[in-house]
């Protein structure tokens, strides 16, 4: 087991690594010269040149690269090309409100997801079943800034009873925080929920089908019991595969959703550095949003064996 | 269900320990906030370009000696009073007494020379050659600083209305990014990135005091958002409508007055002037004479807008209305086209990837496209990409932006301008207008702008509407938008 994690481990770094070169030659081969967009339409040539040296971007690729990662190891992302401010500490402060939004989202895909997705399994040849597996299938048919939307025009503008956007942060003052939270939580995690809707029922089926829960059935367990006692915890595997994979999609639309809501995040950030060519900037934010994903594959990976004992031996 | 647990127990963590310095906004009547969609990516207006900045803190959190009032008037500002010599060059400025920076120092004489000069040494983006033109400033007492230029320049004076003329104390630039410190009606408060900015009005200001103690400037990329927020309560105003589709709204609901005036953005089909087929005027003229832009002007604006017809908005002494100058007339352009030996010409619309410019594009094309031009149109990530290739590079027959700065008419004097137009003509009528008289750049200038009109060296397809949506509370918004700085001094509450 420990050697299997130190295997996966391996693979993590490898990815990270492999990822932060791509991050940065894609930088590189994006149209658009930095110091230009900087300093607006009316640069001298004499100015730009200038500029460049100042943000080091005339200096050869692999240079700037080592230059890069080995600041990024030490913890410093660089100064920003557009504010001169040091990135480090901005990405901590919009990471922050992200994993607020990606982890409220989450929470309602599952709260709504299990219980659901269970009684669908359950009650699949029934009205109830059907009703809410369609219901999951329409969900899944929207997207979160659709929905964003939606949700804006009815709570905030017809009703004026949520804000339409707009960020309050935790310790400043948590009921405000919280009106903050809801809509954009909902828009990304009603769309996920009925998703993972899917996944539940379609895991507790199967499970419903095996012969232990037979077996459980005929020493004389509710249908019920026998699924919370023995089922689950069986359904839960793929359950938790799609999960690791939807905390990467919430991650990517958080980005989305972050701009209808106006939410300070890292999305929000990622496309304002983007449009200002804020290089350095955007190849940060992508390296955090690569590693975010690949640890939620290496932990999923690592809760298999958590879930299930037979994984260990393997 | 641990991962969850995991995940948010990770994201209260982080947001515990980061995130520090933001707001709310409270319903207090003493404050304000107003919506708008660009926001500074510092506050450091010497050092980095863009209106965002200008619009937060000139006049309100910095002063200059002049400033430009709501009609497009040069008034006193920090300066009482001034004389100009008889030879144009040197200007005598008697300054207010009793102004103090919001640092506690007092502001005098040396403080203009410091700041003067001080863009020529430290700013670096490239509005600092506006002060070229000064050879010197002496300071003649504490309060009569004498400016004197190499040669006269009407431009110099308006051009201490802007950003450049902004007054700086030597004790308050050390760190403009994040603490700017001048002599304006509002203090600097605090600033959260990716949301809103916080004036508090200035205890210790020399003139009257605003109406609000507070002001919320709060930025909103996405336009709908910016809308919503209005419409759900969470701000003021709306400094600037984009969305002119999104203005009936506003207007039919009670709640809310909306203004509208003018601009100095001028939505601009620009020619490659330097490249054929484009160096030919008839050719030019042809495709002026084709479109038909108020038609443009009601696909991209919903109608809204000034037809203008040369590079002069109306809030500038100089404007005449010269719409008619190449009016809607397709034969006319067939004849042209024919004239210029012309049959089948395919031209690149090489365009900003703004809404505005890619809708105008839409119509643009169609109305070329009657009169025998075929034009591919090619929406451009702006502003990297269009800046690199068609700004730098000149590598288009015709695109659209906005012209946004002021007074950028000068711009046809710069043969190496991305429009390529070589007029010694508009470049001697340009000197003349800067250093002649008052009356004399007047005249000047209307000539230029007749003169680059006549020889389409552009198609202004209309000039942007500058459109104001607030609550019915709020008073003393101005209606044109004609400086750099969305002025806050003069509003008020019912």
């Amino acid at each position: 087991m420990i050697l299997g994690i130190a295997r996966r481990t391996a693979i993590f770094l490898v990815s990270v690594l492999a990822a932060s070169i791509a991050v940065f030659l894609f930088m590189a081969v994006l149209p658009g010269d930095p110091a230009q967009v900087a300093l607006g339409i009316n640069a001298t040539p004499e100015l730009i040149a200038r500029t460049r040296a100042e943000f080091g971007t005339d200096r050869p690729l692999t240079t700037q690269y080592f230059d890069w990662i080995g600041g990024v190891l030490t913890g410093d992302f660089g100064r920003s090309y557009v504010t001169r401010d040091l990135i480090g500490p901005q990405l901590a402060d919009r990471l922050g409100v992200t994993l607020w939004l990606v982890g409220a989202a989450m929470v309602i895909a599952v709260v709504i997801a299990v219980p659901l997705g269970s009684f669908a399994a359950v009650r699949h040849r029934k009205v109830s079943g059907t009703v809410i597996s369609g219901a999951s299938q329409l969900g899944v048919a929207v997207p979160a800034f659709l929905a964003g939307i939606l949700l804006v025009q009815v709570f905030a503008v017809q009703w004026r009873l949520l804000p339409s956007g707009g960020w309050t942060p935790p310790n400043q003052d948590f009921g405000e925080f919280l009106r903050g939270l809801v809509l954009p939580a909902l828009a990304l995690g009603l769309v996920q929920g009925a998703v993972l809707t899917r996944y539940v029922r379609s895991a507790v089926l199967d499970t419903l089908r095996e012969d232990y829960l037979r077996t459980a059935r005929a020493k004389g367990l509710m249908p019920g019991q026998a699924l919370v006692r023995h089922g689950l915890r069986n359904a839960a595997v793929p359950v938790v595969t799609v999960l690791g994979l939807q905390l990467t999609t919430l991650l990517i639309g958080a980005v989305v959703v972050e701009r209808v809501f106006v939410l300070p995040g890292l999305g929000s950030m990622l496309l304002d550095a983007v449009a200002a060519r804020d290089l350095l900037t955007v190849q940060g934010i992508v390296l955090v949003l690569v590693i975010a994903a690949l640890l939620v594959n290496f932990l999923v990976d690592l809760l298999y064996t958590v879930i299930d004992p037979r994984l260990r031996r393997s | 269900m641990r991962v969850f647990g995991a995940t948010l127990v990770l994201a209260m963590l982080v947001s515990a320990c980061s995130a520090g310095s933001s707001v709310s906004v409270p319903a207090d009547p003493d404050a304000i906030s107003i919506g708008f969609a660009a926001e500074p990516a510092n506050l450091d207006f010497t050092r980095t370009d863009g209106a965002a900045i200008p619009q937060a803190l000139l006049y309100n959190v910095y002063e200059g000696l002049v400033k430009l009032d709501a009609d497009g008037r040069v008034v006193p500002l920090l300066a009482r009073e001034w004389t100009v010599s008889e030879d144009r060059r040197t200007y005598d400025f008697q300054l207010r007494p009793d102004v103090t920076f919001s640092n506690g120092q007092p502001f005098t004489a040396q403080d203009v020379k410091f700041s003067v000069e001080r863009v020529k040494t430290a700013w670096t983006i490239s509005l600092k050659s506006k002060m070229d033109v000064v050879d010197r400033v002496d300071v003649v007492g504490p309060l009569h600083a004498r400016v004197v230029l190499k040669r006269p320049s009407n431009n110099w004076l308006f051009d201490m209305t802007t950003r450049v003329g902004a007054m700086f104390s030597p004790s308050g630039v050390a760190d403009l990014a994040n603490t700017p410190v001048g002599t304006g009606p509002y203090t600097f408060a605090t600033r959260k990135r990716g949301d809103s900015i916080v004036l508090r009005a200035n205890p210790s200001y020399w003139g009257r005091r605003p109406a609000y103690t507070t002001v919320y400037l709060k930025y909103y990329k996405d336009p709908t958002a910016l809308n919503n927020a209005l419409l759900s309560n969470g701000i003021d105003v709306i400094s600037s409508i984009t969305t002119p589709d999104s203005i009936g709204q506003f207007e039919a609901d009670t709640r809310f007055t909306v203004l509208q005036g003018t601009t100095n953005a001028e939505v601009t089909l620009s020619f490659n002037n330097a490249k054929a087929p484009l160096n030919d005027k008839r050719v030019r003229q042809a495709l002026t004479y084709a479109i038909d832009r108020k038609a443009v002007m009601a696909t991209v604006s919903a109608g809204r807008g000034t037809q203008i017809g040369s590079m002069v908005p109306p809030t500038d002494p100089w404007y005449e209305d010269l719409s008619g100058v190449h009016p809607h007339d397709p034969a006319r352009a067939k004849a042209l086209l024919a004239e210029a030996g012309l049959r089948n010409i395919s031209l690149r619309l090489r365009v900003a990837n703004l809404p505005y410019a890619v809708s105008a594009a839409q119509v643009v094309a169609s109305q070329l496209a009657d009169v025998g031009v075929n034009v591919s149109i090619e929406p451009l990530d702006f502003p990297a990409v269009w800046l690199k290739q068609v700004f730098t590079d000149h590598d288009f027959d015709m695109s659209i932006v906005q012209h946004v700065e002021a007074r950028d008419i000068v711009t046809f004097g710069n043969p190496k301008y991305y429009w390529g137009y070589d007029s010694p003509k508009v470049r001697e009528l340009l000197t003349q207008a800067d250093v002649g008289t008052p009356e004399k750049q007047v005249q000047a200038m209307k000539e230029i702008a007749r003169t680059i009109a006549d020889d389409a060296a552009a198609d202004w397809l209309f000039l942007f509407p500058n459109v104001i949506a607030a609550k019915t509370k709020v008073t003393g918004l101005s209606r044109n938008q004609v400086s750099e700085s969305f002025d806050l001094t003069g509003l008020g509450r019912r």
